[in-house]
């Protein structure tokens, strides 16, 4: 498999702990890097504010589905017992806001956590099998015990010498060319 | 956070002050040292493994081949799963006669068993979502597990009502909301179908949850897989997850926005689940004390089934490390709490029979403690007002074999009390005329027995194969995951 890939496409590199890969992303970052991650087994307090990642937009997706759900419960009881075929029961009102809200209210959280639940994958631009990172044999260990920072090679500010030259700076135990 | 610098007693104000970054003239000395024995927190993963050891031992519990006792545990599971099946079987191909319900008990054990597994449920959402958001970092060794068990009690309890209507074969039709053959459509104004809405979201949104979790403990099996074959399936599973920080940021917004979501979502359903009694007009059932009567029930049995299945996988694939006699003693204080509030409601049930001055509320509750079914009230009594109390002893709470039992007294007392509140409220009602007795058939008693099957066989299936403890969430609460931590490889000056 390895023979076939021939292109470079950026640089991983590879921390022991925590607070090395924190103090990397802080040396990455303001070195002006755009196209580049941090990896880690589990999320890094504190990590988001040394990438200038800005907060979550998945809120957004929960709020429309939430409001979808919401409304489409109270238009599917107003429609279904109201418009289409009243009928009188128990001398109860045909509508009200009152007896759909249950109905409605689990709707919205039905329809909010699909919203999150497909939000986050979009955001994440997820499910994405194939990943130039899984040929890195090392890199298995980001799901395990291992912290790497990985710079894209599209990056504009990337040179195979200089970006290498930063990494080795910030304290890397390991530093690889991952190849697609 | 974990370590944090201690203030020596007795220069407190002062001192405190000088802790702020105010690093002119004169800084006021801060000797970093360990707090004072006694509020110093204990670690939720004893004798400090690193992060390597966490994955290999959880991870290492669905790679290993099962030990000795997972195959027969698996076989007699499946034949209770299969019992159960079969008498479903003959249910649907004689009727419901073949059970001992009938007017006036037209629910009896069907419905009982019905309340009793969405009970059991709960547990499962309350750990993964209400601790969440109140932060309790202890939840992270038990989480998973105990979403997997609310998953699969939703599912043995889901049978029930479906199978006791008789012609299952239309549910497929009469359960989402569509027109009969008299284009008349589903009435919104029954709590009935409130109901379908709220136990069918619940189980899709446990369901989400429960898959959210589990992403980058797939992706960490995924990378471990030693086959092909395991390395496609959790591969595909794991959505290709790197642990990106990127992705992490939305992950973890999403994960917040979901416990946001499912905490209103778990109260709300045994409340709709209540309201099946509460709305109507039968006494013993129509009581505004019932939504919070069963919330607090529900999570009362959940927690007591969490530590039924805990505790003896704890012990048989040795994660005393993870989850720790301090989580079985929090689990312990959950159960106090849930119990006194339940122990509670049965004495204000009472109260307002003889305050509201209804007579036949009042004989209604009566007859639940000294009517012919005397004998299932006081077992109620014992298990879930008796029983829960032991755990404010310590001695009770760290030692393993009496918190089992007990969590088992638990599990029969919830048990009871569904069977108490449906069936002596609705074998007695307003004309003595139509009163009557409700006895299960063998039916009745081996199709619930049959689902305990299908639950343990579910759960073994699930130890089997999928990660039991969350694995990137057990090392995040880790001290080797604070960057500002020694042990996160923190440094002096540094941070």
């Amino acid at each position: 498999m390895s023979a076939t890939l021939t292109k470079p496409v950026g640089l991983l590199a590879q921390y022991e702990t925590p607070a090395d890969l924190l103090h990397a992303a802080l040396e990455v970052r303001n070195a002006g890097y755009k196209k580049w991650d941090v990896y880690s087994p589990f999320p890094i307090h504190g990590m988001d504010a040394a990438m200038s990642i800005k907060n979550s937009k998945v809120g957004y997706f929960t709020f429309t589905g939430a409001f979808i759900g919401f409304f489409a419960g109270m238009i599917m009881i107003w429609y279904m017992n109201k418009f289409d075929y009243p009928i009188v029961i128990g001398g109860k009102p045909l509508f009200t806001p009152l007896f759909a809200f249950p109905v409605s209210y689990e709707m919205t959280i039905l329809l909010g956590a699909f919203g999150t639940l497909f939000g986050m994958a979009f955001l994440n631009r997820l499910p994405k099998l194939y990943n130039p990172l899984f040929n890195v044999e090392r890199f298995k260990r980001a799901t395990d015990d291992k912290f790497f920072v990985y710079i894209e090679a599209i990056d504009p500010k990337y040179s195979a010498e200089s970006t290498r030259a930063l990494l080795e700076k910030t304290g890397a135990s390991a530093i690889e060319v991952v190849e697609d | 956070m974990g370590n944090a610098a201690a203030i020596p007693a007795g220069s407190a104000p002062s001192a405190k002050k000088g802790s702020s970054h105010s690093a002119h003239a004169a800084p006021p000395k801060i000797v970093a040292a360990a707090p004072p024995r006694g509020l110093e927190r204990d670690p939720l993963v004893l004798n400090n493994r690193p992060l390597g050891w966490i994955t290999d031992t959880i991870a290492g519990v669905c790679e290993k081949p099962m030990p000795n006792w997972w195959w027969p545990a698996f076989i007699a599971s499946f034949g209770g799963m299969m019992l159960m099946a079969t008498l479903v079987a003959y249910l649907i191909a004689t009727g419901v006669g073949v059970w001992g319900l009938n007017q006036p008990v037209a629910w009896a054990w069907d419905i009982t068993n019905f309340v009793f597994w969405i009970g059991i449920g709960h547990a499962g959402t309350l750990i993964s979502a209400v601790l969440c958001l109140l932060r309790q970092r202890w939840r992270t060794a038990i989480n998973r597990a105990a979403e997997a068990m609310t998953l699969f009690a939703v599912a043995c309890a889901g049978i029930f009502p479906v199978v006791h209507t008789g012609r299952v074969w239309m549910a497929l039709w009469w359960l989402p909301p569509i027109p009969n053959n008299m284009a008349i459509w589903p009435q919104f104004r029954s709590p009935l179908l409130w109901d379908v809405f709220a136990v069918s979201t619940y189980g899709t949104v446990s369901l989400l949850f429960w898959y959210t979790g589990l992403v980058p403990d797939l992706a960490t099996l995924r990378d471990r897989a030693n086959s092909k074959i395991k390395q496609l399936l959790y591969g595909f599973f794991a959505l290709g997850w790197t642990g990106s920080n990127r992705h992490w940021s939305n992950y973890e917004k999403a994960y917040l926005i979901l416990a946001g979501l499912s905490t209103p979502l778990v109260l709300s359903v045994h409340s709709i689940v209540s309201f099946d009694f509460a709305v109507s007009q039968v006494p013993g059932w129509h009581t505004t004390i019932f939504p919070p009567y069963f919330v607090a029930g529900a999570i009362f049995s959940g927690f007591g089934m969490v530590l039924t299945l805990m505790l003896p996988m704890r012990a048989l694939f040795h994660l005393e490390d993870i989850i720790t006699v301090k989580h079985v003693e929090l689990m312990c204080k959950v159960i106090l709490a849930t119990g006194s509030m339940v122990g509670y409601a049965y004495g204000m049930e009472f109260f307002i029979a003889w305050y509201g001055g209804s007579p036949y509320e009042l004989y209604a509750f009566k007859n639940r403690a000294f009517g012919p079914y005397w004998w299932a009230y006081w077992s109620m009594i014992t298990c879930n007002v008796i029983s829960p109390h032991l755990f404010w002893f310590k001695k009770i709470r760290t030692n393993m074999v009496i918190v089992w039992i007990i969590a088992g007294f638990v599990n029969v007392g919830m048990w009871f009390e569904r069977f108490v509140i449906i069936v002596t409220s609705i074998h007695r009602d307003y004309l003595p005329s139509s009163w009557g007795y409700f006895t299960p058939t063998w039916v009745d008693v081996f199709t619930f027995a049959g689902s305990f099957g299908l639950f343990m066989t579910l759960f073994l299936l699930f130890i089997r194969f999928l990660p039991a403890i969350a694995i990137s969430e057990v090392k995040a609460v880790t001290p080797q995951a604070d960057p500002h931590h020694p042990l996160g490889g923190a440094k002096e000056h540094h941070h």
